[in-house]
């Protein structure tokens, strides 16, 4: 077939009048016809519509094509269909072409019919020159390992855990922290049905022990990831938490007697822990941990434990794991005013985060419940919260935490006024971003409650010497500078990109977007898988969502990943690259020019050789461009395809 | 017939003939999405879609040159969003020596840039095609080009 003399037929799509009203259609098919071996063409109204798609598996057997070229839409959307009409009809799906005339031409020339054919009939002769060097290639597949690896145990990683251990595959759920659960376990409640988080995340946790396909695997961190779809090498590493975790019960009394007080960062370093402790009294393992910094050796947890479990010698542990399919739910961390002292946080006592507001309002915080003012400890009477703390703010982060800090500030204003409802409100907002369901409703119980909505960016914030704060701000609905004194400011602070996803996206190969959050494949039409074949994303880890939203992603991945796992191999797409071992003289280049580690050279002396691990090759050319002698091609972009696409920009002297 | 092609078949304004490089992922997105705001640009540029920038061959260009391109655009992901991890950072490598050659051909600098433009970004796709077509415009047409080439 590689030899056989191309015939090929050239359909052109009018897309209703979305071409054809703006270009002659007919005169670049008619142009087509002259070109060397177009032996076939047709103007369809829709060419993607079942009527199209038969009238070209109708030309191909009619004309015997062994080529075909379509003139249409753009291959970002329509490629996968004409492919798979052409294979269904007998050509091979890389001997398609496609040729962008409505998004590239006729959409952006609309007032220029000359111009915009003249054009199609340049994009069509350049798309017909490349058809007759295409070559049939075969995608290929390899195995999918059965076991899966979550990386990050918060509410989307523990969904998707429990989805993937109810369908029968083994889960390796691998958590930084001593214990899963995530951000989700230090709210008080949640928006915006206002339930208690742990109440209903305790269960999830539960439900993630239990269940026996997965392998929970806390206090630990991926520290490499090798391979490629179905067959990933992870290596994790087991962090000592100095104490033998079979024998450990979690009875806390070596915390009891701990003589070492640090703040606690599950508090939000509001209240204190000890050196050895158990994470949070939910704690999934209900295991302690000891922190060996911090530790002054007195050996006091070692008298107190009675099963004898500490074991002060323990060394870090370096697992290897195969799996077949990866979810990343690394999560986030809310921005931190620290550093640029945003609305006085840091300089004066009674600016709090509303992470700090959480843990304060918490019946088992560090105030049990009481939500109480820093500087005095005394209970607030006015209360203000300022939105978009960190978020839509060009000094910052320009993005919107997706309404999440919204409805955090307009539900946290709600449960202290119905707690103690002699309490005042002011949330300080630019727009209240009340999208998802339920939310604007609860926004109006917040206002009928009696919390006061103030349209503005509040521009100053001074102290007064009783430790109340003064908020200067534009009420922009009235046109009028207002003072409005607090007893305590909250500030609504947004979500950031942590440090997992960094290291993640390095370890993984996945690219991070403008705001610093994972990149998905395609926003909208493919939001939880990545451009690392096997890898899939879900939580905040891919930009700020809700706790639903983080969920459904969770599950969303593990739906995506059994596509895999339940076939039992991935397929390998045909654009990768080839080398010529005779041209190649293994200078190595190449080596070093991959992302993804596809080359390696193999064999010492006379005998070297390169290696190419063709599935790893996600078909970026890089390589081919780079090599020096010509060995290395890319399969479906070879030089002289992209070369005769070049060369067909220009004719001699027209038509 | 020669006289007539060197400044345009219609004898109205000469319009230049460029050869546009996008990657698939990021800009040739750009140029899909211009076409979906419907943001208007002159009909002087051919894109060839490569699957990143990192493709783009010093050969490619320089051919294009040699054909009859009166100017040559290439073009990928914003920096540090490469859907191949770094490959739009190896393209600047190579633009800074295609950036040399030109001039060894007697090319004006004007003749080849290089910009970024993300999927999303049609409306600047289309300023960067306006923009360009007029920088081509003020310089002429290209010596390089053949006698008899349009």
């Amino acid at each position: 077939m590689e030899n056989e003399e191309p015939r090929i037929g050239v359909f052109v799509c009018e897309c209703g009048v979305n071409i054809g009203g703006y270009l002659d259609t007919q005169a670049v098919a008619d142009y087509a016809l002259t070109l060397p071996n177009v032996v076939h063409t047709k103007v369809n109204k829709f060419t993607c519509a079942d009527s199209g798609q038969a009238e070209i598996q109708a030309g191909i057997k009619e004309h015997n094509l062994n080529r075909v070229v379509v003139a249409s839409c753009t291959p970002r959307t329509h490629e996968p269909t004409f492919r798979a009409c052409c294979k269904e009809a007998g050509v091979n799906p890389y001997q398609f072409e496609f040729v962008n005339i409505r998004d590239q031409c006729s959409w952006i020339h609309m007032w220029d019919w000359e111009g915009a054919t003249a054009k199609a009939k340049d994009l069509v002769r350049m798309g017909v020159a490349r058809s007759r060097l295409l070559e049939p290639l075969e995608e290929s597949s390899v195995p999918v390992d059965q076991n899966v690896l979550v990386i990050g145990a918060g509410v989307a990683g523990m969904q998707a855990a429990i989805d993937f251990g109810d369908m029968g595959y083994n889960v390796y759920l691998v958590e930084k922290g001593p214990s899963i659960g995530g951000r989700m376990a230090r709210f008080d409640k949640v928006f915006p049905t206002n339930d208690c988080s742990i109440c209903i995340l305790g269960p999830k946790m539960v439900e993630v022990a239990r269940n026996k396909n997965i392998n929970i695997m806390s206090y630990s961190e991926v520290t490499d990831v090798e391979g490629f779809v179905g067959n990933f090498e992870v290596t994790v590493l087991h962090k000592p938490r100095y104490l033998d975790t079979d024998i450990c019960t979690g009875c806390g009394s070596c915390q009891e007697v701990c003589p070492v007080e640090l703040p606690s960062e599950f508090n939000e370093n509001f209240g204190t822990r000890k050196a050895i402790y158990i994470p949070f009294p939910q704690a999934v393992p209900m295991r302690a941990v000891l922190d060996m910094e911090n530790c002054i050796s007195c050996k006091a947890c070692e008298k107190a434990c009675e099963p004898g479990a500490i074991r002060y010698d323990q060394e870090p542990i370096y697992e290897k794991l195969k799996v077949g399919v990866i979810t990343v739910a690394v999560g986030m961390d809310a921005f931190d005013p620290l550093p640029h002292n945003n609305y006085g946080y840091g300089l004066y006592d009674n600016v709090i985060t509303t992470m700090e507001f959480e843990r304060l309002l918490n019946a088992a915080g560090p105030t049990g419940g009481h939500v109480v003012r820093p500087s005095d400890a005394v209970e607030p009477i006015t209360v203000g919260f300022i939105n978009c703390v960190g978020s839509r703010d060009v000094n910052e982060n320009i993005y919107c935490s997706g309404g999440v800090c919204c409805m955090f500030s307009i539900k946290n204003a709600q449960l202290l006024k119905e707690k103690r409802p002699e309490t005042n409100h002011f949330v300080f907002y630019m727009d209240i971003r009340s999208t998802m369901r339920g939310f604007e409703e609860a926004y109006n119980r917040a206002r009928d409650l009696g919390v006061k909505f103030i349209r503005g960016k509040p521009v100053e914030i001074t102290e007064k010497e009783n430790g109340n704060l003064v908020v200067r701000v534009e009420d922009t609905l009235k046109g009028e500078i207002v003072n409005v004194e607090l007893d305590l400011l909250v500030l609504g602070t947004g979500l950031v990109p942590n440090e997992g996803i960094n290291e993640m996206g390095s370890i993984l190969k996945l690219p991070r977007s403008a705001d610093g959050f994972l990149t998905e494949l395609h926003p909208k039409l493919a939001p939880v898988d990545t451009t690392t074949d096997g890898v899939f994303v879900a939580g905040c880890a891919a930009g700020p969502r809700d706790i639903a939203y983080a969920t459904a992603h969770g599950s969303a991945t593990a739906g995506r990943a059994t596509r895999l796992l339940s076939v039992g191999s991935a397929p390998i797409m045909g654009i990768t690259a080839r080398i010529d071992e005779d041209k190649c003289v293994v200078c190595g280049i190449c080596v070093d020019k991959c992302p993804y580690g596809v080359f390696e050279i193999v064999g010492t002396n006379g005998d070297r050789r390169i290696n190419v691990v063709e599935a790893l090759c996600k078909g970026c050319g890089t390589c081919v461009t780079a090599c020096p002698t010509g060995a290395l091609e890319q399969s479906h972009f070879k030089n002289d395809q992209v070369l005769a696409q070049v060369r067909n920009v220009f004719q001699y002297g027209g038509e | 017939m020669a006289e007539a092609t060197a400044t345009g078949t219609t004898g109205e304004e000469w319009q230049p003939k460029i050869v546009m490089f996008c990657c698939n992922w990021c800009s040739y997105g750009g140029a899909d999405s211009a076409g979906m705001g419907r943001f208007q640009q002159p009909p002087t540029v051919r894109v060839i879609r490569v699957m990143c920038s990192g493709r783009m061959d010093p050969m490619f260009i320089l051919n294009a040159f040699l054909e009859g391109a009166d100017g040559v655009l290439f073009s990928g992901c914003h920096i540090g969003d490469c859907h191949y991890v770094n490959g739009n950072y190896k393209a600047t490598i190579k633009y800074k020596f295609l950036k040399a050659m030109v001039n060894e051909l007697g090319l004006e600098d004007e003749r080849l840039k290089l910009d970024w433009i993300s999927a999303s970004e049609g409306e600047r796709y289309a300023e960067v095609v306006t923009e360009f077509t007029e920088q081509i415009k003020k310089v002429g047409p290209s010596p390089l080009k053949p006698e008899g080439v349009i």
